[in-house]
């Protein structure tokens, strides 16, 4: 409780700094997506990443700055009210059981969109995320190692009735960014046009990503189940949508 | 259509043919079998509108296997409403090893399903809020797009509705079909739905509910401890468990599924796969009726029947005499190496008239003399006074070979929930003078070996003399880590004197 408090006064004078970022520089690289309109390799400009995802003493200060942002505020059309920040004791205390360290989770793409533009900055797009996330601790793209794909699949296999650990306890990547496996699912800017929307890039039916034969399709590297199940993850979701085990962090163009 | 009618034609002709012989009147025999001939099809899903539903809603009655929920007993069609919930939840796939499945409401195979053809179904899928993936169904007996899938994409902590009229009558696979769909099969998402024929099926006196699936984890077949999925077995198709009913004890044990002699019983099968093909036999048993692959007309007098992967089957037979029949996927590795073995445990008077038990057990060695030829050389050193150890055990192996291994194993393993093991037996080396009276007049009834509980029946080896006895006794206790121990002829004579025989029986 004490540290809650602490985090509270913390954050409520100063803007709500939130996590560090870390540079992620140019590159290029193949997701696991099939765009139509760019065979081949993605080209990824320049960006700051978060170090980690945002904690909830985090988005506790935000929400004190921006009370439209509340438990119990938040507008039924940007945040599910059975849902969203729903472990929270109230709209400004945490309580018991929810540690000011651990991830925030149980908040909308809208809410999460909100706290990154207040920071001047925006969520990144999936495929800066897939970039970052490919990388492990000595290599850049890792997705063709089997150890790699297994530890992220074994995350996937336990059910979420444990709590969520605190962010920054996995170790850094290539790039010193941690978290990006192992501890919660992630929004993404553009996480809607991943697969099902009407967005040109990938496909004609919508429908598609949603049943059997939709993955086979869309999935440019069928052999990754792993990351496959992250983009099915996202497509699953609305905007207003939150659940127990999804947060995000924030990118930046380059200063 | 046409082609399916030629067929019809060609037995009713030669029928019509045989009767104008016996000398009936070919003319209206005919026309009577032309009747039965349309009759026969059941129209499919053009006449499986019954139209709107009538009376009440209904909330679906859903059954974990190996139950099955009573008919719905109605001549017209209604409202169903279906709840089904998605939860990942860590379960025993085999003793000591633990899985995370992936299950639509807490068991492998999922919930059953029963409505009537016809019915309405309004569908809800809910998602536990602990669930860490997305799900949906796809159920086969839906005809619409993704069988419900794309109406009922839900992530954790969210519930999606739909609603089919079931058209088609028979057994149907549903599954989980987000991707990456194989896994989530893989893990136990699947189970039946029964779209019951107007007139509802036959009546029965027990249903049960018995579905395979394949499982692929990372350790090894029974290696203990929580074991992850495999996701490169799974793509290979190389899978560690086949299993009924979602664990290796589902349908052993007390967990067998049960019936009197006299009785009539259906099972409805199914296959989730992912990737095998199940060859589904009962061993000891003939299905009297196969609804081949759930659908509408049956055959008769099968002895093993193919579950397609995302496929079913309706078997029916009469428990003819008491005894345990044997569940296998006659793929037989799979059953002996993979798990996937269930009993039907028949209770009831015997009738010796259609089956006997064991009338004569005499030995027979063929080409396996050579073999016997310690044995031989045992008799030899005991009729001269010279018997070694070392001969006796060697004799015992032969003899073990021969008579004991096909259950207990050639490494005295046995098989868990069937046959006890030897190897390593607290009950063994407990009490050898015990063990020489099981080998004599066999056991009946439950035992617990190293702490697992076994309920099977042994048969008196009666066609042993008392030399063979002990060297297959010594040869035990000398084995696989027990602790060593010898037993003469004349300890087998004493054991032998003492047990009191029923009348008939051998010796």
């Amino acid at each position: 409780m004490r540290s809650v408090l602490l985090a509270c006064c913390l954050f409520s004078t100063a803007s709500f700094a939130g996590s560090a970022y870390v540079r992620v520089p140019a590159g290029g690289f193949s997701s696991v997506l099939k765009y139509e309109d760019s065979k081949g390799k993605q080209k990824i400009v320049g960006f700051e990443l978060m170090k980690n995802p945002v904690t909830n003493a985090q988005f506790l200060a935000f929400v004190r700055k921006y009370p439209q942002w509340q438990k119990g505020k938040a507008p039924k059309a940007f945040a599910e009210p059975t849902h969203y920040l729903s472990h929270w004791q109230s709209a400004l205390v945490l309580g018991g059981k929810v540690k000011p360290q651990q991830p925030v989770t149980q908040v909308s793409w809208f809410s999460a969109s909100a706290y990154c533009e207040a920071q001047g900055a925006r969520l990144p797009t999936w495929n800066e995320w897939e970039y970052t996330a490919a990388a492990d601790r000595t290599r850049h793209d890792a997705r063709k190692d089997p150890a790699w794909r297994e530890s992220i699949l074994g995350w996937y296999a336990k059910p979420s009735n444990t709590p969520i650990a605190d962010v920054g306890k996995t170790p850094a990547n290539v790039y010193g960014i941690q978290d990006l496996h192992g501890l919660i699912w992630e929004w993404t800017e553009d996480y809607s046009a991943m697969l099902v929307s009407a967005d040109n890039r990938n496909q004609s039916d919508p429908d598609k990503s949603k049943f059997c034969g939709a993955s086979a399709l869309s999935m440019a590297d069928k052999e990754n189940y792993a990351v496959m199940m992250r983009v099915a993850m996202l497509s699953s979701l609305e905007a207003v949508n939150s659940t127990s085990n999804l947060g995000f962090r924030c990118a930046k163009p380059l200063p | 259509m046409g082609a399916i009618m030629k067929h019809l034609v060609v037995p009713i002709i030669i029928a019509a043919a045989l009767l104008s012989l016996s000398g009936c009147k070919s003319e209206k025999t005919d026309e009577a079998a032309a009747t039965t001939a349309a009759i026969t099809d059941t129209g499919g899903s053009a006449a499986g509108d019954f139209g709107p539903p009538q009376g009440e809603p209904i909330n679906a009655i859903l059954t974990s296997p190996p139950l099955v929920p009573p008919p719905t007993g109605r001549s017209t069609p209604a409202k169903v409403i279906v709840q089904l919930e998605v939860r990942e939840v860590e379960m025993e796939i085999s003793e000591g090893v633990k899985y995370t499945f992936w299950t639509f409401g807490g068991t492998v195979p999922g919930s059953f399903i029963r409505v009537r053809q016809g019915d309405t179904v309004e569908f809800h899928l809910k998602n536990h809020p602990d669930s860490k993936m997305p799900h949906n169904i796809d159920l086969h007996a839906v005809t619409g797009p993704g069988g419900g899938a794309a109406s009922s994409f839900t992530a954790p902590g969210h519930a999606s509705q739909f609603t089919f009229k079931a058209l088609n009558a028979g057994l149907y696979v549903y599954h989980c079909a987000t991707a990456p769909v194989g896994m989530h099969v893989a893990n136990g998402m699947y189970g039946l739905i029964l779209v019951e024929p107007p007139q509802g099926m036959p009546k029965v006196d027990k249903e049960y509910y018995v579905m395979q699936g394949d499982f692929y984890t990372v350790g090894k077949y029974r290696e203990k401890g929580v074991q992850p999925f495999d996701m490169q077995k799974a793509i290979d198709e190389n899978p560690t468990y086949v299993l009924f009913n979602g664990s290796e004890g589902a349908l052993l044990g007390d967990n067998a599924l049960k019936l009197n002699v006299g009785e009539t019983v259906r099972m409805y099968v199914g296959n989730g796969g992912p990737n095998l093909v199940s060859s589904f036999h009962i061993i000891g048993e003939i299905f009297d009726k196969v609804y081949t692959e759930g659908g509408s007309r049956y055959q008769e007098n099968v002895q093993t029947t193919l579950v397609p992967a995302g496929g079913s089957t309706i078997i029916e037979y009469k428990a003819e005499v008491p005894g345990t029949g044997v569940i296998v996927d006659h793929s037989i590795f799979r059953a002996f190496n993979k798990g996937a073995l269930g009993m039907v445990k028949t209770s009831g008077p015997e009738n010796k008239a259609i089956y006997s038990g064991k009338e004569v057990d005499s030995v027979y060695l063929g080409d396996k003399a050579v073999s016997a030829a310690p044995v031989a050389a045992a008799a030899t050193a005991t009729a001269g006074g010279v018997l070694t150890l070392a001969q006796q055990i060697k004799a015992g192996e032969a003899l073990y070979n021969g008579t004991c291994s096909v259950c207990h194993q050639s490494n005295g393993d046995g098989i868990p929930n069937v046959f006890p093991p030897l190897a390593k037996s607290d009950y063994l080396n407990a009490d050898k003078t015990r063990a020489i009276g099981i080998v004599l007049n066999g056991l009946n009834g439950p035992v617990t070996v190293n702490g697992a509980k076994f309920d099977s029946v042994m048969p008196p080896m009666s066609q042993l003399n008392d030399d063979e006895v002990a060297n297959i006794v010594t040869f035990t206790l000398n084995s696989w880590g027990n602790k060593g121990g010898r037993v003469t002829a004349a300890d087998v004579a004493q054991v032998r004197k003492a047990t009191p025989r029923p009348q008939g029986a051998a010796h």
